[in-house]
């Protein structure tokens, strides 16, 4: 079964940090990138990122695959900007610098680059550190982690389970697919749309009776077991903070401050070269 | 916080799986880049309708987030959300439905599509827009068309795959009353 969450065990100080510590870093870096249009301050995460990256002991090659898919999700994104906009860098930044145009609307400016400089760099910034989160989490950490922030132990092993029957539900979707093709379903490009939805219902049905059953199943298990009688529950693979845990999810919100000071201080969120 | 039960628990989790082997290989590509059609939403109504709200809306969270840590392109919090808001709201139809006694006959697919099909323009025309325009600031129109194919095409596989679902389903549950004395 391919390794979908892409866990990559190598030792270098990201991975020793707790998935807790991880996590609460991961939701303050996108707060702090979600929330600011300030370009110098998405430079520098950016460049932070990346250079966690390296600390992390990870190969370009370990992630090529994701990587180009994001290359090219970015620039469709920056496309579509454009194309159904292409004054709106003019409209944010209050002026007009016309660089050359094309034809009909479509004049490029030189506000209209910068504002997809920082939708770019905005993705730049945040996508790094969630492979990052991703390769040096162990998936079966993930949920002792998500307890450990506040989130309810009943809800985290949701989380669990889920991440648990991935691969069953997959492979039973595959067996129930080649079944059905072997009963001469069409599932390809060579059906129309509507077949092809047809066809997925056909392999969907028994996929989701029988997981209804596996519902009962598991929860009658889990019940026997005594599952939610009390208010607390311990983790195999929970471990405890270190020095490093600390300076980590220190650092990240100082990160969201200085983000929202920056907001601020600057009177709004977009850092203007212009005027 | 009100305690859940161990078979929400359990469908949340199981829900979560589903939506994401449904969302991350069985994905239809549409004109328009960045949105896929997504078969997803169909299961997504249906568990909702079995489970209620607080299911629906998980099931959505949880299911959207892991797709989106598995494909590594950062997490777009605001589509993630829009997931988990239709959820909840077609979670509402719970009530108006009585699935579980068997029975949905043409009042209840034209109730169940009618709920869905203004969940959906909610969560793809209102929520996903706002949400983007917050975070991201992007051109209006470029994220109500997005919005509005993704809206669209969402609410017509949900049509077919989630009508389907209820129907199937509905029709192994013994019915309420189905038992006469001799």
């Amino acid at each position: 079964m391919i390794n979908l969450f892409n866990y990559i065990d190598r030792l270098s100080p990201i991975h020793r940090l707790t998935g807790a510590s991880k996590l609460v870093c991961l939701v303050a870096w996108s707060i702090a990138a979600m929330t600011s249009f300030y370009t110098p301050l998405l430079v520098a995460l950016t460049i932070a990122s990346f250079a966690l990256f390296r600390l992390a002991r990870l190969r370009v090659k370990d992630i090529s695959f994701m990587l180009g898919m994001m290359v090219v999700y970015i620039l469709m994104n920056n496309l579509l900007i454009f194309l159904f906009s292409p004054g709106h860098g003019a409209q944010i930044y209050g002026t007009q610098t016309v660089l050359f145009k094309i034809a009909g609307p479509y004049t490029v400016t030189a506000e209209q680059l910068f504002y997809h400089l920082n939708v770019i760099l905005k993705n730049a910034c945040t996508v790094p550190i969630v492979l990052l989160f991703v390769c040096t989490t162990n998936p079966s950490e993930f949920a002792a982690s998500l307890n450990r922030i506040g989130v309810s132990y009943r809800i985290s092993y949701a989380v669990a389970l889920a991440l648990r029957y991935i691969p069953d539900i997959q492979r039973e979707y595959h067996d129930i697919a080649l079944a059905q093709q072997a009963r001469g379903t069409e599932m390809s490009s060579k059906a129309s749309l509507v077949h092809r939805l047809k066809a997925a219902s056909a392999i969907l049905i028994p996929l989701i009776l029988s997981s209804m059953e596996r519902i009962e199943t598991i929860s009658n298990a889990m019940e026997l077991r005594g599952f939610g009688k009390k208010d607390k529950r311990s983790w195999y693979s929970a471990r405890k903070f270190s020095a490093m845990d600390f300076l980590a999810m220190g650092v990240c919100i100082l990160l969201v401050l200085v983000s929202l000071g920056l907001t601020m201080a600057n009177g709004s969120r977009y850092y203007n070269p212009f005027i | 916080m009100k305690k859940f039960s161990v078979k929400s628990i359990v469908a949340i989790g199981i829900g979560a799986a589903l939506f994401f082997v449904l969302g991350r290989f069985v994905a239809i590509p549409s004109p328009v880049p960045n949105t896929n059609i997504s078969v997803q939403y169909g299961l997504l109504a249906f568990l909702a309708v079995v489970y209620g709200p607080v299911v629906g809306g998980l099931v959505g969270l949880i299911g959207h987030a892991l797709i989106d840590f598995s494909y590594g392109w950062g997490i777009w919090w605001s589509w993630v959300i829009a997931s988990a808001v239709f959820g909840v709201l077609a979670g509402f139809a719970t009530k108006a439905l009585k699935l579980e006694e068997g029975e949905i006959g043409k009042t209840g697919l034209i109730k169940f599509n009618l709920i869905q099909v203004v969940s959906h323009l909610i969560c793809w025309g209102v929520v996903a827009p706002v949400l983007d325009i917050l975070i991201y600031n992007e051109p209006l129109d470029k994220l109500f068309a997005q919005g509005l194919v993704a809206g669209v095409s969402n609410a017509v596989t949900t049509a077919i795959v989630g009508s389907l679902l209820c129907v199937a389903y509905a029709a192994t549950k013994v019915k309420a009353g189905s038992l006469t004395k001799e």
